[in-house]
């Protein structure tokens, strides 16, 4: 059994070098993932050990890319997409949501699309402007898409791996402020399916629902939570498309209180859906309406504001504790 | 599915020669060429031309074709059967059978010449407007009605034909022929690539992304793109303020303007580019200057912007007509080959027509079908709930027996 500690960073390389070695029709495109190996180096090294063909530095023109890779695949490769940014995807947004996720269905089945974009997403970094957003409900509303997102080395790890092995096209978004974040990453065995939640913190008072860049907000919000004497049970939902809601409901079966938290904003976020669905299936457990936490309806504010914007533990236990009051 | 096809022949090679007639142009017909080789725009002089609108074979210095007597009837069959296809389908959608079509009529040259350049293992990648090109791949027509009609959006197998499903968003299927053609490279076939699209979608940025990254990459890819000079009504004025063709040289490859009525100068262009891309050349920009001679689809009314005497002036270089003089003049086909033709056309009209109203509605479930290739839970909760609403009719109706 091979046990390995690394970052997140490090375990999308190594899955993806893993990809590359094991399938010869896996494609690494994208801008300055060549070279460079990415702005956050996550192809590092790529390039020089499967050569030019296979790690291919594209034109800087994200439709160009995805519709290339449509192309690609439908020649019978499968392409691993990088778009360098959360805010820089919109121009392949027409390609992914008319093309890309409708094809397979266009041709009533006949043709595959196993296509994977990978998006590093979400803010805490600083950046400027179109570098720090959360579109994953805009890819998540879109039949056809399948959209993920891991929060710990190993997740990053194996979902890859499931990713590039889907036949369907799948927006892989990456938490890119957690992808120095290390954890084990056993390299043998697949952990489980790509579209299942797992329970990363037990408990019985609150479910906490996260994914990607929030899980690490949540188990520091539950273990604060404790020392108060809440036991507040995290939901890693790993999948916004489609989402395990089977467990969020075994959850709030046990707790009877839900509060779901993610860096996009709350209107129109996963976030309602997710309170839409489990309050018809949980009607009778639930003591306190479905809370949510996230983003304003406003557009991702300056670096010296995002501390405020994002939703940190203070905000969380706020929400917990009016869940809890209720 | 090849029936009436000429498809399912092997590629033509020019050399090929059955019959006795030779179509090279006669040397006293090359000061001829000189006139008639101007575009219709007398400031455009770069127009390639093999046959005039009077059907006189005329020379060109860089392009040339010569073609047996029974492959130029091949030709002019492929053509009257796409047209009396197209009108077929234009009467399906008056009667109701059809919510909407998009006319080829005027375009047969374009399409039926650059398509019979094609070999079996090309690939094209069509827009909504193929119809001709699809009878070249061997695709059955009434495949192409399906979407029309509202059973299914395109449904067909590409890899059967190696013809993508029509696309509706304009300039999409540029980049995906790119693509495509990136990957015939990598697998080091010399198989080439060819994508359609109009002188609207040329304003598209996907157009621009696929020139820049065929050239980028020197993908075997041709682009050809007909010039009807409507994009519904904007004219080709609204799209650009160079000819078309001149694009490519900014992109960093080859474009070529050819006389999209004009068949035997679509197909020896095409060739030209497609052996190119074989060669390792990279993409050739094929600009067909041709002529929408109906409507943009049946909802559109083109007496609202464009003049008649503009569509009168295309009708004088109608591309069948100008193959039918030259057959005729050159004694390469018959009245017996016309008639025979006339009536295979009938024929082709009424099986269309009755495949049409045939075409059963697909089944409600069919909405869930094919959403994801591996599955999808919520797709499959949806469905159970649907099929669940349906059976509460079916309830009812057994009771109220």
């Amino acid at each position: 059994m091979a046990m390995e500690k690394m970052s997140i960073a490090k375990a999308l390389n190594e899955s993806l070098r893993k990809a590359l070695d094991t399938d010869p029709k896996v494609l690494i495109m994208g801008e300055d993932v060549g070279k460079l190996g990415g702005v956050f180096r996550i192809t590092d090294g790529l390039q020089k050990d499967f050569g030019e063909d296979r790690v291919i530095d594209t034109p800087l023109a994200e439709s160009g890319i995805v519709g290339t890779a449509i192309g690609l695949a439908l020649r019978g490769y499968r392409p691993v997409v990088e778009i360098q940014f959360d805010g820089f995807v919109f121009p392949a947004y027409d390609q992914i949501v008319t093309q890309l996720a409708k094809m397979h269905a266009r041709a009533l089945g006949k043709i595959k699309l196993p296509v994977v974009i990978r998006i590093p997403y979400g803010g805490g970094i600083g950046a400027v402007e179109h570098h720090s957003e959360s579109p994953e409900a805009l890819f998540a509303h879109v039949a056809g898409l399948k959209v993920v997102s891991p929060s710990n080395a190993s997740d990053a790890y194996w979902m890859m791996q499931q990713a590039v092995q889907s036949d369907d096209p799948v927006i892989f978004f990456e938490p890119k402020r957690r992808y120095w974040d290390k954890g084990e990453v056993e390299t043998d065995s697949i952990p489980g399916p790509l579209h299942k939640a797992s329970v990363a913190r037990t408990g019985t008072d609150l479910t906490l629902v996260a994914y990607g860049p929030m899980v690490k907000v949540c188990l520091e919000a539950a273990a604060a939570a404790e020392e108060e004497g809440k036991s507040i049970e995290v939901l890693d939902l790993r999948s916004m498309s489609p989402i395990d809601f089977d467990a969020i409901q075994t959850s709030v079966e046990k707790t009877g209180r839900l509060v779901v938290v993610h860096e996009a904003p709350v209107f129109y976020g996963s976030g309602a859906e997710i309170a839409a669905r489990i309050t018809e299936r949980c009607f009778y457990h639930l003591e306190a309406p479905v809370l949510r936490v996230g983003g304003y309806h406003a557009p991702y504010p300056p670096a010296r504001l995002e501390d405020e914007y994002l939703p940190g533990l203070d905000r969380v236990l706020d929400a917990v504790d009016r869940s809890l009051a209720y | 599915m090849t029936v009436e096809s000429t498809a399912a022949r092997k590629p033509r090679r020019s050399s090929k020669r059955t019959s006795a007639v030779k179509t090279t142009a006669k040397t006293t017909a090359k000061t001829t060429a000189k006139t008639s080789a101007k575009t219709p725009q007398s400031s455009e002089p770069e127009l390639v031309q093999l046959l005039t609108p009077e059907g006189e074979r005329v020379e060109h210095p860089d392009y040339s074709i010569d073609l047996t007597a029974d492959e130029l009837r091949g030709l002019y069959r492929d053509m009257v059967l796409t047209r009396r296809f197209d009108a077929e389908a234009t009467a399906l959608q008056r009667q109701g059978e059809l919510g909407l079509w998009a006319s080829l009529l005027g375009q047969e040259a374009a399409q039926i010449g650059s398509g019979r350049a094609l070999r079996d293992d090309d690939y094209v990648f069509p827009t909504y407007r193929e119809h001709g090109v699809a009878w070249c791949r061997g695709v059955d027509p009434t495949n192409l009605l399906g979407m029309f009609r509202g059973v299914n959006h395109g449904g067909w197998d590409p890899n059967s034909n190696n013809f993508h499903l029509y696309t509706i968003v304009i300039g999409s299927q540029t980049l995906h022929a790119t693509g495509y053609a990136m990957g015939v490279a990598k697998d080091g076939a010399d198989s080439a690539v060819i994508a359609y699209f109009g002188d609207g979608a040329s304003s598209q940025g996907d157009v621009a992304e696929a020139f820049t990254f065929s050239a980028v990459y020197n993908a075997p890819v041709v682009f050809f793109c007909q010039n009807n000079q409507w994009a519904i009504s904007e004219p080709t004025e609204k799209q650009t303020r160079v000819p078309l063709y001149q694009r490519a040289q900014g992109f960093g490859f080859p474009g070529v303007r050819v006389d999209g009525n004009d068949v035997l100068a679509c197909l020896a262009v095409t060739r030209s580019a497609l052996e190119r891309a074989r060669r390792g050349e990279g993409p050739t920009l094929v600009e067909a200057f041709t002529y929408r001679m109906g409507a943009h689809t049946t909802s559109d009314d083109p007496t609202k912007y464009r003049a008649d005497e503009e569509r009168a002036s295309w009708e004088a270089k109608d591309p069948i007509l100008r193959l039918r003089a030259y057959l005729e003049k050159e004694g390469a086909a018959d009245e017996a080959f016309f008639t025979a033709l006339d009536e295979e056309s009938e024929a082709l009209g009424k099986r269309v027509r009755e495949a049409v109203r045939a075409m059963p509605d697909p089944d409600p479930m069919a909405i869930f079908d094919h959403v994801y290739a591996d599955g999808n839970p919520l797709v499959d909760e949806e469905r159970a709930q649907f099929a669940a609403y349906q059976a509460s009719f079916a309830d009812t109706a057994e009771e109220s027996k």
